[in-house]
């Protein structure tokens, strides 16, 4: 089950790059959220500071607070333990090379100790059927590599392993970004039926994407969070100008 | 500015509906006059201008629908694009009415001049006035001159209630006078008929600058009571602003 | 109307120099073949003298057999090839661990660090050290304190020639690996030590695995460091305490000496070391390469 994210006084900066300033919201648990704005608005910076990706830059820096469910994510966890909780996909396809589609799905869990092979197969079959992979690939699961597969098919794939650590929270990242429109929709399917299990907070520079798949969006401006409303307002009837000027294209 | 051709693209929008819109008045205030002087030449510029209303209403819905289709608008530019397509539809009806007043003006012209205790031109003026300050409002892009509309049409729809009362018992008691007390009535009707659309025209002026639906704002309460009643459809919707 | 005249000469004008850039490319690609003819004429020419001169040599004895004593015929280099064999073995365990540390920590850990910087360096001037300064080096580090020669100084000095080549294509293989690679790693969850290891090592590991091929072959037929350091045995020794014969050592000995019959022990020997360099090097690819799966780059 999904669990809500609370965001208070986030700033983040990137060396004296002031990239976030004052971000405060509520994310819906089981809900997908979408996040939108120009290219270099912060919100691929805001969404990595919820799994603590951002601190793998050595220059970033944060303060504020984000909770998940009742976790303060920054007093009470390690990076390490956060993004076991908080999986991410990222805006293209990165499997793992050198590993058999198993050995990719049941990447996350081998790593960080888990070995019982019974409970592996499991756990790999039931993320490729949750990710709409399984049919596609359940003959050659150890035969062929992440690699080999379509774009579509491999992003399919990183969803089914970030989903095989069974996390509360999946971040993605203009998941569907580098696909046709045929891999976007099964992806937008996808997300429409984990938004039951899972809280889904994806960032996307294709506005119709998120009219068809999010609950609330987010407008961010230069670092801000301009609006951030029902998807059916913003993109009806936005209360902020600036808002309307991106949505309807205005823009600069 | 981005976007310059889809901008451009609504800018020729409004103004081809606007020049449609010329046309509909244009025909009210022609069979208006039609009525007063009966003139059946200008009935017949009535007719004429039909037609040009009717190619052009089949022109401004596919132009809307490229647009739907192609710039997926949002927000403000969809809620444009949604009222120019109703607005297109309510001006067309007010080219039918014009249409349908100057036909009778036709007919009545076989018949003699009698006096009738309805003021039609008072009414006309009226709703030729509703029509004006509705497309007032579209031009401007003032919802409260549209709002103003709203309240209008009680007039008329009273001056029609009236003229129903008067001339049904013209044709009671004075049937020899049936035939142009009919031809009356329908005027009267096709003038209420003219006053509705510009409400319409004036709501969906609303629904584009403000983004409320004003519709059906009189049915609220008569939609209320008969609910507690228990005699209302149970489809019957509140207006939402 | 000169329009269809100018025309025509235009159109000449662009055969003429589709013709002329026809020709420059046959120039280019005849060079570019002679080029390649002429690199690989020496290797060919090598490989076919070692053939003719040392082929009739090999016997069964060669392989079985050591040396000799001087003025007798037969014997073999069996000692020098279970000797060469040991000493690559103590290289390796020396080199190939030490080699592939510092290629990790150059790459992932140490990246922009002073000290990761006087690494590099370090291992770059120590490539460019002639082998007999690493054996006269190895000499003084170990052998004179011990007060013998021994198989382990030799070992050790091919075992330090071969680190700076392991830890530099270690560090550009593994900077090879795509960011994307190590992020979907760290997104799991994983820690950073773990995800070097398990992800990063591994994706790059075909490489690194070449890297430290390239050494091993290099060292192999290294002769100047072993002649202060492990000296060379005309018996069998499999002791690491004691000096060891090893086919570099050994070729060189016998094509300096007066002997016809050791010469051509020496030129049997030179194509027996080829060889079994050739033949170890195909058999880690083989190895590794039995875990490679469809379609994995």
């Amino acid at each position: 089950m999904g669990v809500g994210i609370a965001v208070a006084g986030l700033n983040a900066w990137y060396g004296s790059n002031h990239t976030l300033q004052d971000i405060n919201l509520n994310i819906p648990a089981n809900r997908a959220t979408a996040l939108i704005g120009p290219s270099g608005c912060g919100k691929s910076t805001f969404v990595r500071c919820i799994n603590r990706m951002h601190e793998t830059n050595p220059i970033a820096r944060v303060t504020g607070t984000i909770r998940i469910g009742d976790l303060d994510i920054y007093q009470d966890a390690t990076p390490v333990e956060i993004r076991r909780r908080v999986g991410m996909v990222f805006q293209r396809p990165n499997p793992f090379p050198t590993m058999s589609i198993y050995d990719n799905v049941a990447a996350g869990l081998k790593l960080n100790g888990y070995s019982n092979r019974r409970s592996l197969d499991d756990i790999v079959e039931k993320s490729l059927k949750n990710s709409a992979l399984w049919d596609e690939v359940k003959d050659e699961l150890k035969k062929k590599s992440g690699a080999s597969l379509s774009g579509g098919q491999q992003q399919r794939l990183c969803i089914a392993r970030a989903l095989a650590v069974d996390p509360e929270v999946l971040l993605m990242d203009e998941p569907a970004s580098a696909l046709d429109p045929v891999s976007t929709s099964k992806i937008e399917d996808l997300i429409f039926q984990l938004k039951s299990q899972y809280t889904i907070v994806i960032v996307t520079h294709n506005m119709q994407q998120a009219a068809r798949v999010a609950e609330k969006t987010g407008f961010f401006l230069n670092g801000r969070m301009v609006e951030f409303d029902s998807t059916h307002k913003i993109f009806t009837n936005p209360s902020d100008k600036r808002t309307e000027d991106y949505i309807t294209g205005r823009f600069g | 500015m981005t976007r310059i051709r889809f901008q451009q693209s609504l800018e020729d929008l409004k103004e081809n509906l606007l020049i449609m819109a010329g046309l509909a008045e244009q025909a009210i205030q022609r069979a208006i006059e039609a009525y007063r002087v009966r003139d059946l030449s200008i009935c017949d510029l009535v007719t004429r201008s039909e037609v040009a209303i009717n190619r052009m209403e089949r022109d401004i819905d596919q132009a809307a629908l490229d647009l739907l289709a192609m710039e997926q608008p949002m927000a403000i530019d969809l809620r444009f694009i949604l009222s120019v397509i109703k607005i297109n539809a309510d001006l067309e009806r007010v080219g039918d009415a014009a249409k349908s007043i100057s036909d009778r003006v036709r007919l009545m012209d076989r018949m003699a001049v009698v006096d009738l205790p309805v003021d039609i031109p008072r009414m006309a003026s009226l709703a030729a006035d509703m029509v004006r300050k509705s497309l007032q409002s579209f031009i401007e892009a003032d919802a409260e001159l549209a709002r103003g509309v709203l309240t209008l049409d009680d007039a008329v729809d009273q001056m029609n209630r009236a003229a129903f009362k008067a001339l049904t018992k013209v044709m009671e008691e004075q049937s020899h006078l049936a035939p142009q007390a009919l031809n009356a009535l329908m005027i009267c009707r096709s003038l209420e008929r003219v006053g509705d659309h510009a409400t319409n025209i004036a709501e969906d002026v609303v629904f584009w600058v403000q983004g409320a639906d004003v519709r059906h704002h009189k049915s609220v309460a008569a939609d209320a009571k008969a609910e507690a009643v228990g005699t209302a459809p149970a489809g019957a919707a509140p207006s939402q602003s | 109307m000169n329009g269809r005249g100018a025309q025509d000469k235009v159109r000449n004008e662009f055969r003429l120099r589709a013709q002329l850039r026809g020709l420059a490319d046959r120039v280019a690609t005849s060079l570019a073949v002679l080029s390649t003819v002429l690199v690989i004429l020496p290797l060919v020419t090598i490989f076919t003298y070692l053939i003719l001169k040392g082929a009739s040599s090999l016997n069964l004895a060669f392989f079985t057999h050591v040396p000799a004593p001087v003025g007798e015929t037969g014997g073999g280099m069996a000692n020098a090839i279970v000797g060469s064999a040991l000493l690559l073995a103590i290289a390796s365990v020396i080199g190939v661990p030490v080699g592939i540390g510092g290629g990790v920590y150059l790459a992932e850990f140490g990246r922009g660090t002073k000290l990761a910087n006087a690494i590099r360096f370090t291992a770059d001037v120590l490539n460019g050290v002639p082998s007999i300064v690493m054996g006269i080096a190895a000499y003084a580090l170990i052998v004179v304190p011990q007060k013998h020669f021994s198989a382990l100084a030799g070992g050790v000095a091919l075992g330090i020639m071969m680190i700076p080549t392991i830890c530099r294509t270690t560090e550009e293989m593994l900077l090879m690996v795509p960011h994307a690679v190590r992020e979907a790693a760290l997104g799991l969850g994983v820690p950073n030590w773990r995800s070097v290891l398990s992800i990063t090592v591994r994706t790059a590991s075909a490489g690194v695995i070449t890297g430290c091929m390239l050494a091993f072959a290099r060292v192999a037929g290294e002769t100047a460091p072993l002649i202060f350091t492990a000296l060379g045995n005309q018996f069998w020794s499999a002791n690491l305490n004691e000096p060891v014969a090893a086919l570099p050592l050994q070729i060189y000995v016998y094509a300096l000496s007066p002997y016809d019959d050791w010469h051509r022990l020496a030129w049997a020997g030179s194509l027996v070391l080829i060889f079994l360099i050739v033949l170890a090097v195909s058999l880690v690819r083989y190895v590794t390469g039995r875990g490679v799966l469809k379609g994995a780059s």
